[in-house]
């Protein structure tokens, strides 16, 4: 029977009592007595010299309190990048300044070289109309290649586009190209990632608080990681003391990535607001957002396969240029380098990769990690070459994969990407996929689909991920500037419910209903005795925050330890309450007992001994009973899938409609199977999305096309069909303690190459020889390549 | 926005005298007018809010005819006319959301052309009648191009009178993004003759295709424009779809609009 509690209950979610009945707390619900309001002037040209920008007319006009520009902040430092990367010859990267607003130039559409602060948003947005800015437009660098080959550069400063150079694993080079060289069969694809806009539904908001009696700032502000975002504030840009500024991220609307960084809007509200003794507040509007938020994505890739006679990779070899966009965002170095190349060798036992990915500046907006970031561009670079590779080599595409496949006894397994694979089982997934999916009855689908003069295709796809982001040491050495553990304080209140103060952000994910299972598993109690507190650093741990699918994998294991201190201190009481040894005292469903008696005390009655000391072992025990830990993996953990999709195409249309998608997952051990479907369902329609839909669109003079909905294409509810999703088939990570992997980007990892194989399978059914299209396929993709067939 | 004072006439001839002041502008649904007020990309001085005008209200039979209130929401249209028109219904009923189809009006729709707007499709394709305060104007003079119609400064839409066809289809292939048509088009057949109007495709906006209507007039059967090709050389080209995708899709839609339509 399913449990209705604890590890393992599919308990519905707390959080969303207060989410569905309208009492969410956003930033922009926050309003306080005397607040102002910030608007940004920005950039209308994608690059452009900044030659004057007169603000007097501006701060003449009604309500208008001050006028910021790049100048104010010359002598601020650079929002930085977070990690290192060395090219090929050993040169560290290009890292150009990121200011808080544009100074000289202006770098891509959307850009803020001023902002207006007034007693209202309507005034604000008038005296920004009236700045009179002479910017000079300069040709824009939008294509990747011909940035590479420009003699003008969006940071003149560095007199080149090319951030980075980067090679994976270099010493793997000449032997990769060798075995290319060689083998029996190579085959060759060239691809698109698409760039995208993630959308959050609750645009970024930030609001800056100064109090000049103590000296202290607040920022409230839509974050995933408030503890990140005050340190790259006190550490590298503004240089206000850590313990004079708190960052909070109250609920927050979503984030898929976009909101971990740190964006220049928030040190400038902070600088407003002590300039103005004020508290100022910004909020984007959609515009901003798709102009502004960190795009996703963005890679043109080639990839090469090489097989033996019998089909046995040989090698996987990578040519990729990453847009990085017109700055450095946090995380954005990394994401098409360690989150990728390292992730080159997929689910096989192929003894060769080498990966070399060019970092490239363009005038359009930032592009940083999004939901999967990095491992979504690998297994769509992997996943598609495989795929073409069975079609030229005529071998059933899951055939092809399964001959590949690392087996279950070769764990721990040394990728020839250079990562330790610790568990799992593709071909039980495959299995498990196919038995699920029903893909016995393929080709009668496949029929009644033909008898509507549709085609049909059977896509599949095999992942697998690194995700539980990360351990510090590794990361460290691979040139991350933060260390990546989390932490987590587990406070028991004298009345014997329990405050646990986590690292992690949630915003979507469920945490405040997920982390008190484990809690609660742990000490045998009510998980509704048990509230999570996050998002607020006065009163959290030094907690690294939300993404790359790690909150519960390094957060929930840094609440695991600190429950485990609770427990051993509450025995000691409890030995203490029993007259007994502690080694003698046991803790079943919230009880301590000593072990064979009948002398027992419940966990409520040690709470409150712990804050009522009397006839206390002073000596030996403190009073309270409250636990810090922080928890540092060992090792990324690596969950993996197997996932096929049927979709239906209109040969006279070129519409794909997806008709079922079936995600077959190993996630480890699963908490709450229910949150951790949500979590699949939303990866899968975003991956769907990705494949079918959402296309950001730069034209040559960097104009972005695709600014509002609509242009840009979210799914919809009827874009995407029920889906099927399976986690029955877990291998439990082998070194952390809940032996969980982490669920949340894998849906948006293993769906887009999925979808697209379909699709290349349906019109290879129907008679076309398309052996390629680049993702999104909308309509009118699918129907050129038809026709060009 | 900007700011701007907003009045709500009760009939036709208060709206007229409100519409006299400078920079004012008539407001039906606002489901295109107000997002472009929040974009500040227009600053009327005076809205005039035609939703409470009750003779502008409504649906009406009359001798062959149906006869729509020029301030009728899609939503009204849509639950309505089905068993009068109903391929005018299901137009209605594909317009937006529910939000947009509960504000929106036909008045709104046909004033402002949009170039991927259904309604337009709809007035040219069955010959329609805009009436407005001042004259009655025949669907194929009312439309001029994207954006443009015949309405002059103040002039408002009262009612449209469609001629009801005996068989009639609309089918809109949908822009993803936007889920206006990238190609729709409406095939009514009338006791004298088929109409075909095609909207989305068409840098002059919606557009009769008489090559297709003589076909269709001769055999009514999607088989009749077999032989028939859309140019593709006034169709708009654009991130969604070229211009040989529209013309095509010109002529998908159209078969399957003689095909479906009932
Ligand atoms: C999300 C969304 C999706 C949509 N999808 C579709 C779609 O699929 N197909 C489609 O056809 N449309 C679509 N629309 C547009 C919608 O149908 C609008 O309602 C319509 O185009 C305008 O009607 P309105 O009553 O809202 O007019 P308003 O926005 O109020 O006004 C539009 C213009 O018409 C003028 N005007 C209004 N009423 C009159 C009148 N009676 N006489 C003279 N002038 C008048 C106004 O001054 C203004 O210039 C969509 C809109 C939205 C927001």
């Amino acid at each position: 029977m399913p449990k209705d509690t604890g590890i393992g209950a599919a308990t519905k979610r707390r959080e969303d009592v207060r989410f569905l009945t309208g009492r969410g707390q956003y930033t922009d619900d926050i309003q306080t007595q005397g607040e102002c309001a910030a608007v940004f002037a920005r950039s209308t040209v994608a690059n452009g010299k900044i030659k004057s920008i007169d603000t007097s007319a501006a701060a003449a006009m009604p309500g208008v309190l001050a006028i910021l520009t790049g100048e104010d902040f010359a002598e601020v430092g650079g929002n930085p990048a977070g990690w290192l990367i060395n090219s090929r010859d050993g040169t560290p990267m290009h890292e150009p300044k990121r200011p808080v607003l544009a100074h000289g130039k202006v770098r891509h559409v959307g850009d803020a070289y001023a902002a207006v602060i007034a007693e209202t948003v309507q005034q604000a947005r008038d005296a920004v109309e009236a700045i009179e800015a002479d910017i000079e437009e300069l040709p824009a660098i939008v294509d990747m290649k011909d940035a590479l080959a420009a003699d003008h550069y969006v940071h003149d400063e560095i007199g080149t586009n090319q951030c980075f150079d980067w090679g994976w694993i270099e010493d793997n080079r000449a032997a990769t190209d060798e075995a290319i060289k060689n083998a029996h069969h190579v085959t060759t694809l060239e691809l698109v990632n698409n760039r995208l806009v993630p959308n959050a539904m609750e645009p970024r908001c930030s609001i800056g608080h100064y109090n000049p009696g103590t000296d202290e700032y607040i920022l409230h502000t839509t974050s995933q990681n408030p503890h990140l975002t005050r340190l790259l504030i006190s550490a590298f840009v503004m240089g206000i003391p850590e313990n004079k500024l708190t960052v909070i991220a109250p609920d927050v609307g979503g984030g898929f990535g976009s909101k971990i960084y740190h964006y220049g809007e928030e040190a400038l509200v902070l600088a407003a607001a002590k300039k103005l003794g004020r508290t100022v507040k910004w909020t984007a509007d959609r515009t901003e957002a798709f102009l502004t938020d960190a795009h996703g994505r963005d890679h043109v890739t080639k990839i090469e396969l090489a097989m033996d006679e019998e089909g046995n990779f040989l090698a996987f070899r990578t040519e990729t240029m990453a847009n990085v966009g017109a700055y450095l965002s946090n995380f954005s170095t990394a994401t098409p380098t360690f989150l990728h190349g390292t992730l080159m060798a997929g689910n096989y036992t192929v003894p060769l990769v080498y990966v070399n990915v060019k970092a490239v500046f363009t005038n359009t907006a930032p592009v940083d990690a999004y939901r999967g970031a990095g491992r979504p561009e690998a297994t769509y670079s992997l996943e598609r070459v495989i795929d073409k590779a069975a079609r030229e080599i005529g071998m059933d595409p899951i055939e092809l994969r399964r001959k590949n496949f690392v087996k279950p006894d070769q764990y721990p397994f040394a990728s020839a990407a250079g990562l330790e694979y610790d568990s799992g089982n593709y071909d039980a997934l495959m299995d498990q996929m196919e038995k699920v999916a029903d893909k016995a009855a393929f080709e009668a689908r496949r029929k009644e689909s033909e008898a509507k003069g549709l085609l049909r295709g059977f896509g599949v796809n095999a992942y697998i991920e690194a995700c539980g982001i990360a351990p510090s040491n590794l990361v460290g050495v691979l040139g991350s500037r933060v260390g990546l553990y989390d932490a987590a304080t587990v406070r028991v209140n004298a009345t014997g419910n329990l405050s646990v103060m986590v690292g992690a952000h949630s915003h979507g994910q469920g945490h405040e209903t997920v982390f008190p299972q484990v809690v609660g598993e742990m000490l045998g109690i009510d998980p509704q005795s048990i509230d999570i507190v996050h998002g607020d650093t006065s009163k959290i741990p030094f907690g690294m925050g939300t993404y790359g699918s790690r909150s519960l994998a390094v957060c929930g294991s840094a609440v695991v330890r600190a429950t485990e201190k609770i427990i051993n201190k509450a025995k000691k009481i409890a030995a203490h309450m029993l007259e007994a040894s502690d080694a003698d005292i046991e803790l079943k469903d919230g009880v301590f007992s000593v072990a064979g008696t009948d002398k027992s005390v419940s966990f409520g009655e040690v709470a409150l001994k712990a804050y009522i000391p009397h006839n206390f072992p002073l000596e030996d025990i403190e009073p309270g009973l409250e636990e810090t830990a922080f928890y540092d993996p060992a090792n990324f953990t690596y969950p993996s899938g197997a996932y096929c999709c049927e979709v239906e195409v209109d040969p006279e249309t070129g519409k794909v409609r997806v008709d079922r998608m079936t995600a077959v997952d190993d996630f480890g051990n699963v908490i709450n199977p229910m949150v951790v479907t949500g979590q699949v369902h939303g990866g899968l329609g975003q991956g769907i999305g990705q494949a079918l839909v959402e296309n950001t669109t730069y034209d040559e003079n960097g104009q972005l096309l695709s600014a509002s909905y609509m242009d840009y294409t979210m799914p919809r509810a009827d874009d995407l069909p029920f889906y099927i999703v399976d986690h029955s088939k877990g291998n439990p990570c082998t070194h952390n303690p809940l032996g969980v992997k982490g669920c949340g980007e894998a849906g948006a990892i293993g769906s887009p190459p999925t979808v697209v194989n379909a699709v290349i399978d349906a019109l290879q059914s129907g008679g076309k020889n398309v052996t390629h299209i680049d993702m999104p396929m909308t309509p009118h993709r699918v129907w050129s390549a038809m026709n060009n067939a | 926005m900007y700011a701007f004072d907003i009045e709500r006439p009760a009939s036709v001839a208060d709206a007229v005298a409100a519409l006299g002041a400078e920079d004012a502008q008539a407001l039906g649904g606002g489901q295109t007018l107000i997002p472009t007020l929040k974009q500040r990309l227009a600053a009327p001085s005076r809205l005039v809010s035609l939703s409470g005008v009750t003779e502008m209200q409504g649906v009406a039979s009359e001798a062959g005819n149906i006869r729509i209130g020029g301030a009728t929401t899609h939503a009204t249209v849509a639950s309505q006319v089905g068993g009068t028109y109903p391929a005018l219904a299901d137009l209605a009923a594909n317009i937006g959301d529910p939000a947009v189809r509960n504000r929106g009006t036909i008045g709104g729709s046909l004033a402002n052309n949009d170039p991927a707007a259904c309604y337009p499709a709809a007035a040219l394709g069955s010959g329609a009648t805009i009436i407005t305060n001042k004259r009655q104007i025949a669907a194929d003079d009312y439309f001029q191009g994207m954006f443009t119609t015949a309405l002059e400064e103040g002039e408002i839409i009262t009612a449209v009178s469609f001629p009801v066809p005996e068989k009639a289809n609309y089918q809109k292939f949908v822009q993803p993004a936007s889920r206006f048509a990238l190609v729709g088009v409406f095939v009514a057949k009338y006791s004298d003759g088929v109409r075909v109007a095609v909207t989305g495709a068409s840098n002059e906006g919606v557009h009769r295709w008489s090559a297709a209507e003589d076909a269709l007039s001769a055999i009514f059967a999607a088989d009749a424009i077999a032989g028939l090709s859309v140019a593709a050389d006034d169709l708009i080209s654009d991130l969604h779809g070229s211009a040989d995708y529209r013309a095509h899709l010109v002529k998908v839609m159209t078969g399957r609009a003689v095909k479906a339509a009932s």
